[in-house]
């Protein structure tokens, strides 16, 4: 009998064991970046910068150049690179925290300067890495260690929609918000990674992505709750969608 | 290319841009600050015209990342700021450290604490030498001349590239401000060519993926990593040691220890008294000259200190002299600087 493959692991993705915990949401944005990055057959001009946060491992599971980057300056060091090595294919990859609290001085003028890298934001409403602490992106109501009683708006603001937010800048090419909670949303968010790399490829400018993505650990929930909480909860008030999408 | 040497009468700033495109450098990132704005400026259009890039940088966070980024990726790199924006870059200086990525800092000096002001002044000698989180060194150049802002900022580079670590130019307000007659060299190769870095990141081709980082969780690993660095920081302490000794013999009867444009003012003094004053000049602030400051403290009567702060360097001398008690100190901080009759009348009021 004739066997046909049709599966198997990405090249990119090195076949280590991640350290991230069961249900998380990196370890499958991970493999979704892989199988693009495969897909475009980019894999030997790639430059991932890695954040300060769970995803700082990255490195060690992709099999391409990355880079360690100071908290928030993810996409500084992907300019830099981008800059000096204009052939290559850049990306940041960040959290929350990252993106859109101690770098969001960092993301705004990357982004306003309408660098031609690729931006993967990775939204689960905490900081995973230290323990749960509350996000820009943690929702109104939504308990962390350092929200025990719930975020409320007069003690720590609003959440951030940090996608809406950089549609308002000219330099910002293409804004997409998406899920991985089941096999149709992890489709369509493969298809926005992969929009987002070849607008670089195309040199169409900045392009970004954001991912909603669980973290049962500190959510204190089980995987197929966490999912449940984006599809219901942090949809709700993070829209999934298309933001803004500018062809060359 | 053969070397071409060419006189020029030039500003400090400026002698530190023609030094960054003589030496190849082909990324700049800075941001406005007083007294070094004419470095940015001049380089928004020559690093440019040398097809290199220009990044007028959002902040000094985003100034010295951007160096560590293009670093990152094999290029020679350079921000120059003044006091108040080194502070902000030296969480970015640590990570260079720590990552082991080249690239030369430049810190045009101003009087300080807060906003300070923007006169002259030697008060991040602390922040230069024992700089920010974490245990490294980096070396620091401190020149007395326009000259010496031109060659000591070309020779940072291949500093920078021999040592993968970054380097800082410690200058101050008046050298970037003031002009003189220099010799620039058209055409010097780089030591170490971009080329060359295999470790740097520029897409895997036919190979795995390599990573650059200064995380290492393993237990054990990041003590491993520091006892590298530190075997790294004593060849650099052998090898890259400078000073200047000035009227240094062995009847002096006194010595003055200063450095930069202090050690220049200083240097008129001993010129103007009658007395033999010897004076060494820590021309490498790091690795600081010890071993030559203790021969030359060892017979005189006393030792002078001389700086534009309120005694940072002292300490190092302090360490250097035997019998510290010998050690008269004279500072002018907060932009205030010495002229040589000033110093000329501390050193003969001392007996």
């Amino acid at each position: 009998m004739e066997e046909k493959k049709i599966y198997s692991r990405p090249k990119s993705l090195r076949d280590v064991t991640m350290s991230y915990c069961p249900g998380c949401g990196h370890s499958t944005v991970h493999k979704l970046i892989a199988e693009v990055v495969d897909e475009l057959g980019i894999r030997e001009k790639m430059v991932g910068v890695a954040p300060v946060g769970c995803a700082v491992f990255a490195y060690d599971f992709w099999d391409f150049d990355v880079t360690e980057a100071p908290h928030g300056r993810t996409p500084v060091v992907a300019t830099a690179i981008k800059r000096v090595l204009p052939e290559n294919i850049v990306f940041s990859y960040q959290g929350d925290g990252d993106l859109a609290s101690i770098g969001m001085a960092e993301t705004l003028h990357t982004a306003n300067r309408g660098e031609n890298i690729t931006v993967i934001f990775i939204n689960n409403a905490n900081y995973g890495m230290t323990g749960g602490q509350l996000a820009p992106t943690t929702l109104i109501g939504q308990q962390t260690t350092t929200s025990p009683m719930g975020r409320d708006a007069a003690n720590y603001g609003y959440p951030i929609k940090v996608a809406e937010l950089l549609s308002q800048l000219e330099g910002v090419k293409y804004l997409e918000r998406v899920k991985v909670t089941d096999a149709p949303s992890t489709i369509k968010a493969k298809k926005a990674i992969k929009k987002a790399f070849l607008n670089q490829i195309n040199k169409v400018g900045y392009s970004f992505v954001e991912v909603l993505s669980s973290c049962p650990t500190n959510w204190g929930m089980e995987p197929t709750e966490s999912n449940k909480w984006i599809d219901e909860k942090m949809q709700e008030y993070f829209p999934i969608g298309k933001i803004k999408d500018v062809e060359k | 290319m053969s070397v071409n040497t060419e006189k020029v009468f030039i500003k400090g700033n400026q002698a530190i841009v023609e030094a960054a495109l003589d030496a190849n450098c082909r990324f700049y990132a800075g941001y406005p600050i007083t007294p070094q704005n004419e470095i940015p400026e001049m380089m928004s259009k020559r690093m440019r015209d040398a097809g290199g890039v220009f990044i007028q940088a959002e902040s000094e966070l985003i100034s010295i990342n951007l160096v560590l980024g293009a670093g990152v990726a094999g290029a020679r790199a350079m921000t120059t700021s003044s006091s108040p924006g080194i502070s902000l870059m030296q969480e970015g200086i640590s990570y260079m450290a720590g990552c082991e990525i080249p690239g030369v800092i430049v810190n045009v000096q101003r009087g300080g604490p807060g906003l300070g002001n923007i006169a002259p002044s030697q008060s991040d000698y602390f922040q230069a030498t024992k700089p920010g989180h974490g245990d490294y060194r980096m070396i620091v150049l401190a020149p007395h001349n326009i000259q010496e802002m031109y060659d000591f900022s070309f020779e940072a580079f291949d500093l920078a590239d021999k040592y993968r670590n970054p380097v800082m130019i410690l200058a101050d307000g008046l050298l970037g401000q003031m002009m003189e007659n220099i010799e620039l060299k058209r055409g010097n190769k780089p030591k170490y060519p971009d080329k060359d870095k295999k470790w740097a990141l520029t897409g895997a081709k036919g190979r795995h993926g390599q990573k650059i980082l200064s995380l290492l969780m393993k237990p054990g690993g990041l003590e491993a990593h520091n006892f590298d660095l530190f075997e790294k920081y004593k060849n650099m302490e052998k090898d890259e040691l400078r000073f200047e000794a000035f009227n240094i013999n062995e009847k002096n009867e006194y010595l003055i220890v200063a450095f930069g444009t202090v050690a220049r003012i200083a240097k008129g003094a001993v010129k103007k008294s009658q007395r033999n004053i010897g004076l060494i000049r820590p021309v490498t602030v790091w690795p600081f000259p010890y071993e030559e400051i203790k021969k030359a403290a060892k017979n005189v009567k006393k030792v002078f200190v001389f700086e534009m702060n309120m005694g940072q360097m002292l300490n190092d001398v302090k360490i250097a002299v035997e019998d510290s008690s010998k050690i008269e100190f004279y500072g002018r901080p907060g932009g205030g600087v010495p002229t040589s009759e000033e110093l000329y009348s501390f050193i003969n009021k001392v007996k």
